[in-house]
């Protein structure tokens, strides 16, 4: 056992000692490593606590990056973020605040002026939350656009696009509603989801109750409220209400930790999901491929996991064609 | 409560558990004192006239506060820390017989600086991804191209170096220096991306 005082000198510094515990780490990292390769990465770890805390201190901030792969992070690669209204200097009050904006990278629009809206937009495979400043928090799953009334106003989002989870503190004072085209959701205390695509929008309670309209152009207009498992999905000429068990809002919800979990989903509709969160898309013709279902759970952000299931569970083969990936028999 | 090493020149412990299981020491280190790594910087910045000692004096810092820890795990991490760091300095300014502390430290206020609101665990792992995302874009854009691609994209180092038109090596250097660099600017934040002397 040797004892060793550390020493800071010319010899060794700081600096060349993080440089070498990051090299050890890349070199970890890279996959190319054997047991002389580890027997030597032991004996400069055990030459000196100085190596010991450099390394572990870089290789505990690389593994942080590893929840980024889950949740694949659009904010750094992009962007794309439109505003509407006068942009003004961002005035940052709090560390929630840096965080929120950090995620969304937002375009603050004064809360002083009109018009009092701020726009944000995940692009596809995207995924952000957002602190409102009632405490309400907001999540955003990919390809969405929400709208957000100034809350010191009216406590108001509109769903212009995709899918958003809501957990919203209640206020029975100032209510907090949702918009989507002409129909609208208000809060009576709780968790909920909504997905809107085109003419469809999908509402599913997960906690509280909500109150439901459907809107004016909907035959079935008179407002509903909905309770925690309550899922209603309505489209111009229908609205269907089921009841969900815990459990299938929980797999819906998996896009919340970066999955989707499918239960007995066909291969179409997983496929549909999948096309959701990336840029490649997955084209299924074969109407017999189509039926064909699965059960699992796999990262939304990774099109290869899927392709993987298709080649190695179904025997099906798959081409490439640009940004289409063909999966047939 | 444990008195903080360094009260007497020289006084390094007993190095164990090198090997990378987590001790109980190195668990505390990482995830009690890591955190303070930005007020200690600004700390140090602030009391001591050599700025290029500064990144020494932090990692001195760790490894005296670590392998006390490891033979025995303090209750207040940020007093334990500041003591050492305290003692530290004057150790320092002693050996050298120069005086460069130029104030003395207002450990009062910095301890209420460095408060922590007592947000819940999802909070808190929420601004952390958000603080690592910070941080990666506050790379150089070559490292951060290959953080992105090998990390995010999940290319491994042959593909990255293909679509870089770069050699695999230049891949492994520039990821090394991201990783230097991501700690830095993860654990640091107001440390950017300096450079020494």
């Amino acid at each position: 056992m040797s004892e060793r005082n550390f020493q800071v000198g010319p010899a060794m510094r700081t600096r060349e000692i993080k440089a070498q515990a990051a090299a050890w780490l890349e070199r970890r990292d890279s996959g190319d490593w054997n047991e002389k390769d580890e027997a030597d990465f032991d004996l400069w770890l055990s030459e000196s606590n100085a190596n010991l805390i450099a390394y572990r201190r870089v290789n505990d901030v690389w593994e942080r990056t590893e929840r980024l792969v889950a949740l694949r992070s659009p904010a750094i690669e992009r962007a794309a973020l439109v505003s509407r209204g006068r942009m003004v200097p961002i005035l940052v009050k709090t560390a929630a605040g840096v965080a929120a904006l950090a995620i969304l990278g937002v375009i603050a629009v004064s809360f002083l002026t009109a018009p009092r809206t701020q726009i944000y937009t995940t692009a596809v495979g995207g995924h952000d939350t957002l602190t409102l400043p009632d405490g309400s928090r907001i999540e955003l799953n990919t390809d969405t656009t929400v709208r957000i009334a100034d809350m010191a106003d009216q406590r108001k989002v509109w769903l212009d696009r995709g899918e958003v989870y809501f957990q919203i503190a209640h206020n029975a004072s100032h209510p907090f509603i949702v918009v989507a085209g002409d129909r609208r959701v208000t809060d009576i205390g709780t968790k909920f989801v909504m997905r809107r695509e085109s003419d469809r929008l999908q509402v599913a309670v997960v906690d509280g109750h909500v109150q439901f309209e459907a809107g004016s152009s909907n035959p079935q207009s008179v407002p509903a409220i909905l309770s925690a498992g309550d899922a209603v999905m309505i489209t111009a000429n229908s609205l269907v209400l089921t009841r969900k068990h815990g459990h299938d809002v929980a797999n819906e919800l998996g896009w919340l930790h970066g999955v989707l979990i499918f239960h007995h989903a066909t291969l179409a509709d997983a496929a549909n999901e999948y096309n959701r969160y990336n840029p490649e898309k997955i084209i299924i013709t074969d109407p017999k491929v189509a039926r064909l279902t699965l059960s699992g759970t796999l990262p939304t952000n990774n099109v290869k996991a899927f392709v993987d299931v298709a080649k190695n569970f179904f025997s099906l083969s798959v081409a490439r064609r640009g940004d289409e990936i063909v999966i047939s028999r | 409560m444990t008195e903080a090493p360094g009260s007497n020149h020289g006084g390094a412990g007993n190095r164990s558990g090198a090997n990378e299981h987590v001790s109980e020491g190195m668990d505390w280190f990482l995830r009690e004192v890591l955190p303070l790594e930005a007020t200690l910087m600004q700390f140090l910045r602030h009391n001591w006239r050599d700025q290029s000692d500064i990144e020494d004096l932090l990692h001195d810092i760790y490894v005296r506060v670590y392998e006390a820890a490891v033979k025995c795990v303090p209750d207040n991490a940020k007093a334990f820390v500041f003591a050492t760091t305290r003692n530290l300095l004057a150790n320092r300014v002693r050996d050298r017989n120069v005086v460069p502390i130029e104030a003395v430290a207002d450990l009062e206020v910095l301890n209420t600086a460095i408060e922590t609101p007592g947000a819940d665990r999802d909070v808190v792992a929420r601004e952390e991804l958000s603080r690592i995302r910070d941080a990666i874009n506050r790379l150089p854009p070559h490292c951060r191209d290959v953080v992105v691609m090998r990390r995010i994209e999940g290319l491994s180092r042959s593909e990255t170096a293909t679509r870089l038109s770069i050699a695999p090596i230049t891949v492994s250097a520039y990821l090394t220096e991201a990783m230097n660099l991501l700690s830095d600017l993860y654990y640091g934040e107001t440390a950017s991306l300096r450079r020494p002397r």
